[in-house]
């Protein structure tokens, strides 16, 4: 009798547990936060809020003023040394490579810093400028408030822990916001060009 | 309720409570070492202790469903399996929610079934969940230690890799203890093979 109520008492907590596996695990499709990240994001895309940004030039734009567009984000901090200071030489070159998309208006590379204090304008020109970059179709941007970097941040998933050594360790990746302003896609930071696909796929003819 | 039952109930609500308040958290949880390897454990130690003081009915009670231990230790194995995934150990930092949860279901799914189950289970159980876990330690970190990415989102590469190192460790110790009492030491059949008298081989 104990034999049978133990095998039934361990069925059910299997059951239970792999229930409980397929909740954690979006359904075994994810068993990494940054993996759980995108299949969320691809499954429900959330609305990016209008938040005003300030410009390398100084100047000011917004989330807002960037809809009607397709938006390539990446989230930078300009005294990255390590692997991340290649995210500013993807971007020049997808600035090359969609140049006809950007010059038309239909596409906008957009480099936001999570390090404000450090990132003023001059900095965000001359991380532009290092990459071979220009300021045509290639915002690079801080967001005006704390309270604004952190709904981004928080929004976009990013995480950004400081590595002790004045640096930050971040889940680099390419999110694409499209024209309605949701955020539809997050790709491997290295891979710009499974970006470009995504939007010139997308591209209304 | 006293004597040294007592005294392990007590212990290990201060024990519950030091891991749980912001200090005990922040310490802990500051490394993905000191989450996945001293945090949980520990917690699994407070169910532990809880379970010395729950009546004896209570256990009594769960005794039929239990036979050798099996459905306790397949519920603590995959309560444990579930805090083990990078994502949880995440979101255990992230979410207040997954905080409780974890704070709840560890002493409560994983220590007290293993508090009453692995008296009960015999040798063959006994070596199959310190297999899968010796299996498991090795398996995790070698992950850890060779993953160029980092799995959680909130500890840094280097970290990752360390407790990579250390599961290593932790793996192979495990298993040259085990190696050593199979070989040298005293083989406990368990309760339930021994309240059947004298312990037979099987045939």
């Amino acid at each position: 009798m104990a034999v049978l109520r133990t095998l039934l008492a361990s069925l059910t907590v299997l059951a239970a547990g792999v229930g409980a596996l397929a909740g954690t695990t979006h359904g075994f499709r994810a068993f990494t936060t940054e993996t759980a990240r995108r299949i969320a994001v691809r499954d429900h895309p959330p609305v990016v809020p209008p938040l005003s940004l300030e410009t390398a030039s100084g100047g000011r734009t917004s989330f807002g003023e960037l809809r009607g567009r397709w938006l390539v984000v990446d989230f930078i901090y300009t005294s990255c040394t390590t692997y991340c200071s290649v995210q500013g030489m993807e971007f020049a070159r997808l600035q090359q490579q969609l140049a006809g998309p950007i010059a038309s208006g239909q596409i906008a590379l957009l480099s936001v810093s999570f390090d404000p204090t450090r990132d003023d304008p001059a900095a965000l020109t001359e991380y532009q400028r290092m990459h071979g970059g220009t300021d045509s179709g290639w915002v690079a941007a801080r967001p005006i408030s704390a309270a604004d970097l952190a709904a981004l941040l928080r929004l976009f998933r990013v995480k950004v822990i400081p590595d002790g050594a004045g640096g930050f360790e971040h889940n680099a990746a390419i999110a694409v916001v499209d024209p309605r302003g949701r955020l539809v896609t997050i790709v491997d930071w290295n891979a710009p060009n499974d970006a470009a696909r995504y939007v010139t796929q997308h591209l209304t003819p | 309720m006293n004597g040294p039952t007592g005294r392990r109930c007590l212990v290990g609500v201060v024990l519950w409570v030091a891991l749980a308040i912001p200090p005990g958290r922040q310490l802990l949880e500051s490394s993905m070492t000191g989450q996945l390897l001293v945090q949980i454990p520990l917690l699994a130690l407070v169910g532990w202790m809880f379970a010395q003081c729950l009546p004896d009915r209570v256990a009594q009670r769960f005794a039929p469903w239990n036979h050798r231990g099996i459905s306790g230790l397949l519920l603590a194995s995959l309560t444990s399996l579930i805090w083990m995934l990078p994502l949880a150990m995440d979101a255990a930092l992230d979410d207040p929610r997954i905080a409780l949860a974890k704070f709840l279901s560890v002493p409560l799914l994983i220590g007290v079934p293993v508090a009453w189950s692995w008296p009960r289970a015999g040798f063959v159980v006994r070596g199959v969940v310190l297999t899968e876990l010796i299996a498991t330690t090795l398996r995790l970190g070698w992950l850890y230690k060779i993953s160029p990415v980092r799995l959680c989102s909130n500890y840094l590469l280097d970290d990752q890799q360390r407790l990579g190192t250390i599961l290593l460790v932790v793996g192979f110790a495990i298993l040259l203890v085990l190696v050593w009492r199979l070989m040298w030491g005293r083989v406990d059949p368990g309760r339930d093979e021994r309240g059947e008298g004298e312990h037979r081989p099987w045939r």
